[in-house]
């Protein structure tokens, strides 16, 4: 995603501005400078508060009077009681954490709801790069080269819903994303997606009464 | 808290001796008779006393936190943060600092006089608590006619004043920031405190307390108390680059002189402290600050502590280089803001100067304080 776009014309936070719920309490964690809670405070008028690794981000978030703590995902999420939050999001982070599986269910640990995007792996530029060139993707969506990406854990839409049904967690919305095309709402079981998602998000939420998802048939290039 | 309705009528708004005619309920249990509170304000209170700040002192400082000491004629001990321009700024705010319960820069303490006896208290004076400090700046606020104040300030000893405040007053409060300090003294805390009482007890001058009387000063002693807690204040390698093994002239005297400069440094700062400090003061504050663990007071669980406070704006931040009061103290209290429901910000600045960065000229500190208060002042319709 084109983070160096205003905040309001970027798809993912658009996005998220449209599955918030008015007046929910969210978390943001890797809020950066807060651009994502201004907005979701001006339009859905929330209760927000983020986590920030950087002082520099902690110290404009305090300028646009914004609740944050410095801290990251990996160890900081402890840092609140269990469901304190409507919304906990994770943008753009979750392949760049230590323990991906462990903040995911950190996340609904402190909220009813989780929205989670990242990069997906299975994207077709990714298995080209790949396959033609043997090369780490050098694409718009991971433009770092391997050895300064600050990603550690890049999965594809497929391992993530997968992790998903592990623990247990529900899909209750799931969005292809691109700096060029609209988002897309998507069935992220579909195996055509993982070619075609450059970037997805998820809204996912707690299992109740012990239900699960079935689990997606193994495809050949899926 | 009709207390305060005697002292309200001639009560002077830029600075004086607030006496509390009806005395103090003291957390020990009892009563203090003749309190007095010595206090300093700054800037000016609005036509609706909405814009107060009171800025609790730590340890050794007084009210003068934004104008010279009367004894030493130091600059105020807050000047980079507290003025004109500053992030506590007094055009915009007005700032109310009063002396410390127990203290000796005019508010009643252990060398005060005690008006049952017209002798002076010594160690007949109680156990005074962080409680009972901020139960005596809460009586000053209110006669100062302020019911809501903007925000309460304060580092190390100051942020211990603070946490007591969100958790006895938190209706009275719109904003608060603690800095550089701990929700309970650690056994650390406890051993350096004691090491420095020690030292005071253990001047022949300190006369079992009783020096002020016998007309002598412990001077040696608080001196000693004052060059150890010091050290306490400062990190390493803040030491090692201000000092090294850098010598005072060129040799050395294969003696006990002051060789090198550290030594130099620390006995300056020792022989100062004692001109303006008084040793069973020290002592009573000290311990003060040793009672204080605010879970305790809750069934030993700090986030009962700011139940009521989910209404307050809190900004906490540490030192990386503070190991007297380190960052787990902070996220300790942090975590508990947060089990509360309280809108907690929290930061930890990248220092080398120790525990003394809160006092220093420390940027982060100041850009970060001053952009949660204007923001919070935006909130409040400022």
């Amino acid at each position: 995603m084109n983070t160096s776009l205003p905040a309001e014309d970027r798809q993912d936070f658009q996005e998220i501005l449209r599955l918030v719920r008015p007046g929910a309490r969210v978390l943001d964690v890797g809020c950066g400078e807060g651009a994502l809670l201004d907005l979701l405070r001006q339009h859905k008028g929330v209760d927000g508060r983020g986590i920030e690794i950087s002082s520099e981000g902690v110290a404009a978030c305090l300028e646009r009077g914004l609740a944050v703590m410095q801290g990251d995902a990996d160890r900081d999420l402890e840092e609140f009681p269990a469901e304190t939050f409507d919304y906990a999001i994770l943008s753009q982070t979750l392949q760049a954490v230590r323990q991906p599986r462990k903040v995911l269910s950190d996340l609904l640990r402190l909220a009813e709801r989780a929205i989670v995007s990242f990069p997906n792996f299975g994207h077709w530029r990714v298995r080209m790069s790949l396959l033609t060139q043997g090369r780490m993707p050098d694409t718009p969506a991971l433009p770092d080269p391997w050895w300064a990406t600050p990603n550690i854990h890049l999965c594809t839409l497929r391992d993530f819903t997968e992790l998903c049904a592990d623990l247990n967690l529900r899909i209750e919305a799931a969005t292809s994303l691109s700096d060029r095309r609209p988002a897309r709402s998507i069935d992220p079981a579909r195996p055509i997606e993982n070619w075609r998602a450059e970037q997805a998000l998820f809204l996912l939420s707690r299992h109740h009464h012990g239900e699960s998802l079935p689990r997606t048939p193994g495809e050949l290039f899926g | 808290m009709t207390e305060t309705a005697h002292a309200i009528h001639s009560i002077a708004m830029d600075g004086g001796v607030l006496r509390l005619d009806a005395g103090l309920r003291l957390e020990s249990g009892g009563k203090l008779d003749g309190v007095e509170i010595a206090y300093r304000t700054y800037g000016r209170l609005n036509a609706d006393k909405s814009n107060a700040i009171l800025i609790c002192h730590a340890l050794t400082m007084d009210q003068f936190v934004a104008s010279p000491h009367p004894h030493t004629g130091k600059p105020g001990w807050w000047t980079q943060v507290v003025g004109p321009g500053r992030p506590i700024d007094l055009d915009r705010y007005f700032v109310i600092c009063s002396n410390v319960l127990g203290g000796c820069m005019g508010s009643t303490g252990p060398s005060s006089l005690d008006p049952a006896t017209g002798r002076t208290y010594g160690l007949s004076f109680p156990v005074i608590t962080i409680a009972d400090m901020v139960r005596a700046q809460a009586l000053l606020v209110q006669a100062l006619g302020v019911e809501t104040l903007f925000a309460v300030v304060g580092g190390s000893m100051g942020g211990m004043q603070v946490l007591q405040w969100a958790a006895d007053y938190p209706e009275r409060l719109f904003a608060a920031v603690c800095i550089a300090s701990a929700a309970r003294h650690s056994a650390q805390n406890i051993a350096f405190h004691e090491v420095g009482r020690q030292a005071v007890m253990a001047d022949p001058d300190w006369c079992g307390g009783d020096y002020v009387r016998l007309g002598s000063r412990p001077e040696k002693g608080l001196a000693v108390a004052r060059m150890a807690a010091n050290i306490t204040y400062l990190s390493e390698p803040a030491l090692q680059r201000r000092f090294g093994r850098e010598l005072q002239r060129d040799g050395l005297s294969w003696g006990f002189d002051a060789d090198f400069q550290v030594e130099s440094y620390l006995r300056h700062q020792g022989a100062s402290f004692v001109d303006r400090f008084d040793a069973n003061a020290y002592l009573y504050i000290t311990r003060a600050m040793d009672y204080f663990d605010l879970a305790a007071a809750h069934g030993g669980v700090l986030a009962q502590a700011f139940r009521r406070a989910q209404a307050v704006r809190f900004y906490v931040l540490s030192f990386t280089s503070d190991w007297l009061y380190p960052t787990a103290e902070s996220r300790h209290i942090v975590r508990a803001l947060n089990a509360a429901g309280v809108r907690a910000s929290f930061l930890e600045i990248e220092s080398d100067k120790g525990h003394d960065a809160f006092l220093l000229d420390e940027p982060v500190l100041r850009q970060t304080l001053k952009g949660f208060l204007d923001a919070a002042a935006e909130t409040r319709g400022l």
